[in-house]
């Protein structure tokens, strides 16, 4: 424990002094002022207003920034790290492989969720302070959704890492899953697929072993029950698990998903060369 | 202690080391030597449980891979390129002190006796240190914990003299017992640190020999030179070493760390045509401390 927690205690530290920390904390807090800026009880878009219009496009924000930085910087810091030679000064002393792998994890997990829920998290005080309804329930489950994309992205990030020992390698490996995983939303192939009227079975598997796919319906039914503003696949989905089955499997999926990835990264990483 | 018994590793299909079988026993001191690419690193990396390798590699019994982490509580390590952490300095010194158990005020001590003021460069962060700041640091923390087996990898390339001198008093402090690894691709380098040779060629050990152990790590040589002529190159070299000028360039006069004296000569050596007069004289200090 002792080795998980100083890792992931020296990946904080890293990542706080870091430029694209910053950057990466202006954007989305940045992104939010913006929002509200833009106005919160003025507004009303599509049903939407309020604090429940700002943290659907906050959301969906996430989703198009979250899952490619996420891949990038992961495999860019562990597998840069072993190129330059951190890990070989690091792993000299006494610590434990599941100790410095998942320490780092848990590094990593803390600076990418930290700016991103305290925005939202400010998002919301602000909101409750100028008086205005702050849907508190819609910002828990979204919080969960977010922690669930979050975690997958991570997970995913680190078994590149682990396959990988060149970072170039590992960040073309990153992109093209993303590429891939975004391209199997619902408005891009699946929408050709069901247009092409390929079984709707198919069609709703390829769907939900997508995690974004599972984020995006899932974070739009906490907003949008019925799902008016999504593509064909969604519908389909919705109809085979319902609004609560929706939203847990949205939480569930990822998680899992991207902790089978982060086991089998450490099964590789532990019985590989580290270095 | 150490054993590597039938040690190879092969990198998309070339080996780097062929069926190595070594023992090391307590207090040997052990240069490894080789020329590039010999294998040097790799078994190094074989030892610390970072590479994977076919045969067996124990310490104490204890398995380099599967049980890394107690046998890395025995080893202290310097790498022979400093990692480019970003940390600050007393990050860096905190974690290690923290794996190792350790007291980090020892690894400072340490760094402190090398000559690196640590509460001036605390702040800093380690890759803006200089190379031989860094390198201070680096020995510092190897030798400010409880350790009986030390890898060094080149590890004085980047001190200057008198970093030197408070390195082998360091290593002088070190209980008899402890194994040292000294990787270098130049023996002259570290020949007076050790008792024995290892050498390896295309990953395999072709010379193991002992060497007689006579220099005492704490001893100094005082030393006078006549030059012909003066010589500025020379002069450079000399007022590196701590050497005074006695006369118009022509007449110096210093002292050589014992364990440095190979090393001394090979610079000299550079400048035979304009000696007119050499002599080193082995002297003691009770203290350690050479007489400048």
């Amino acid at each position: 424990m002792t080795g998980l927690w100083m890792t992931a205690k020296l990946d904080l530290a890293e990542s706080f002094r870091a430029r694209w920390f910053l950057v990466y904390s202006l954007v989305f807090g940045g992104a939010l002022v913006l929002l509200l800026l833009s106005g919160l009880a003025e507004s009303r878009v599509m049903g939407f207003s309020g604090l429940s219009r700002i943290l659907i496009i906050y959301v969906q924000l996430c989703m198009a920034i979250l899952p490619v930085f996420i891949l990038l910087t992961t495999v860019r810091s562990v597998a840069g790290d072993r190129e330059a030679g951190v890990i070989e000064y690091l792993l000299a002393l006494p610590v434990s492989l599941s100790g410095w792998y998942w320490g780092k994890l848990t590094g990593r997990f803390v600076v990418v969720f930290a700016p991103v829920f305290l925005a939202m998290a400010a998002a919301a005080v602000f909101a409750a302070l100028r008086g205005y309804g702050v849907p508190w329930t819609a910002f828990a489950l979204n919080a969960v959704l977010l922690v669930s994309l979050i975690w997958c992205f991570l997970g995913i990030g680190i078994l590149i890492s682990s396959l990988t020992h060149s970072s170039d390698i590992a960040q073309g490996a990153a992109f093209v899953v993303w590429l891939t995983l975004l391209l199997f939303i619902d408005v891009i192939l699946l929408g050709i697929m069901i247009r092409e009227q390929i079984p709707a079975e198919l069609v709703i598997g390829v769907s939900l072993m997508n995690p974004l796919q599972a984020f995006r319906v899932a974070s739009m039914t906490i907003f949008d029950p019925a799902l008016m503003l999504m593509g064909p696949s969604s519908h389909i989905i919705l109809d085979a698990l319902g609004v609560i089955g929706v939203q847990a499997y949205g939480i569930i999926y990822p998680v899992v998903l991207g902790s089978i990835s982060a086991m089998i990264g450490y099964r590789v990483f532990r019985r590989g060369d580290l270095i | 202690m150490i054993h590597f018994e039938h040690v190879s590793k092969v990198f998309k299909k070339t080996p780097v080391l062929d069926d190595v079988n070594l023992d090391i026993s307590p207090g040997e001191r052990i240069a490894l030597v080789g020329s590039n690419g010999a294998g040097k690193t790799t078994l190094i990396r074989c030892l610390l449980g970072e590479y994977v390798s076919d045969g067996t590699i124990t310490v104490d019994g204890l398995s380099a891979r599967e049980e890394r982490k107690r046998v890395l509580q025995r080893i202290g390590f310097v790498p022979q390129l400093p990692p480019p952490l970003k940390m600050p300095v007393s990050d860096v010194i905190r974690f290690a002190a923290g794996t190792c158990d350790a007291d980090p005020a020892r690894m400072e001590a340490a760094s402190a006796t090398l000559g690196l003021d640590i509460p001036s460069v605390a702040r800093q962060p380690f890759v803006k240190l200089s190379g031989g700041q860094k390198q201070k640091l680096l020995i510092g923390i190897a030798l400010g914990r409880n350790c009986d087996v030390l890898i060094m990898d080149e590890p004085a390339a980047n001190l200057d003299p008198d970093s030197r001198r408070a390195f082998f008093r360091l290593l002088s402090g070190l209980s008899p017992e402890t194994v040292m690894l000294i990787s270098s691709h130049r023996l002259d380098e570290v020949a007076s640190l050790v008792n024995r040779v290892v050498e390896l060629d295309r990953g395999k050990v072709v010379l193991d020999d002992r060497v007689a152990d006579a220099v005492d790590l704490t001893g100094v040589l005082e030393c006078v030179i006549e030059l012909n002529r003066a010589e500025p190159a020379l002069a450079t070299s000399l007022t590196e070493w701590g050497f005074v000028d006695e006369g118009d360039g022509c007449r110096w006069r210093g002292s050589v760390p014992g364990p440095d004296r190979l090393r001394f000569l090979a610079m000299m050596s550079r400048y035979a045509g304009i000696l007119s007069g050499l002599s080193l004289k082995e002297v003691r200090d009770e203290k350690g401390e050479a007489a400048q």
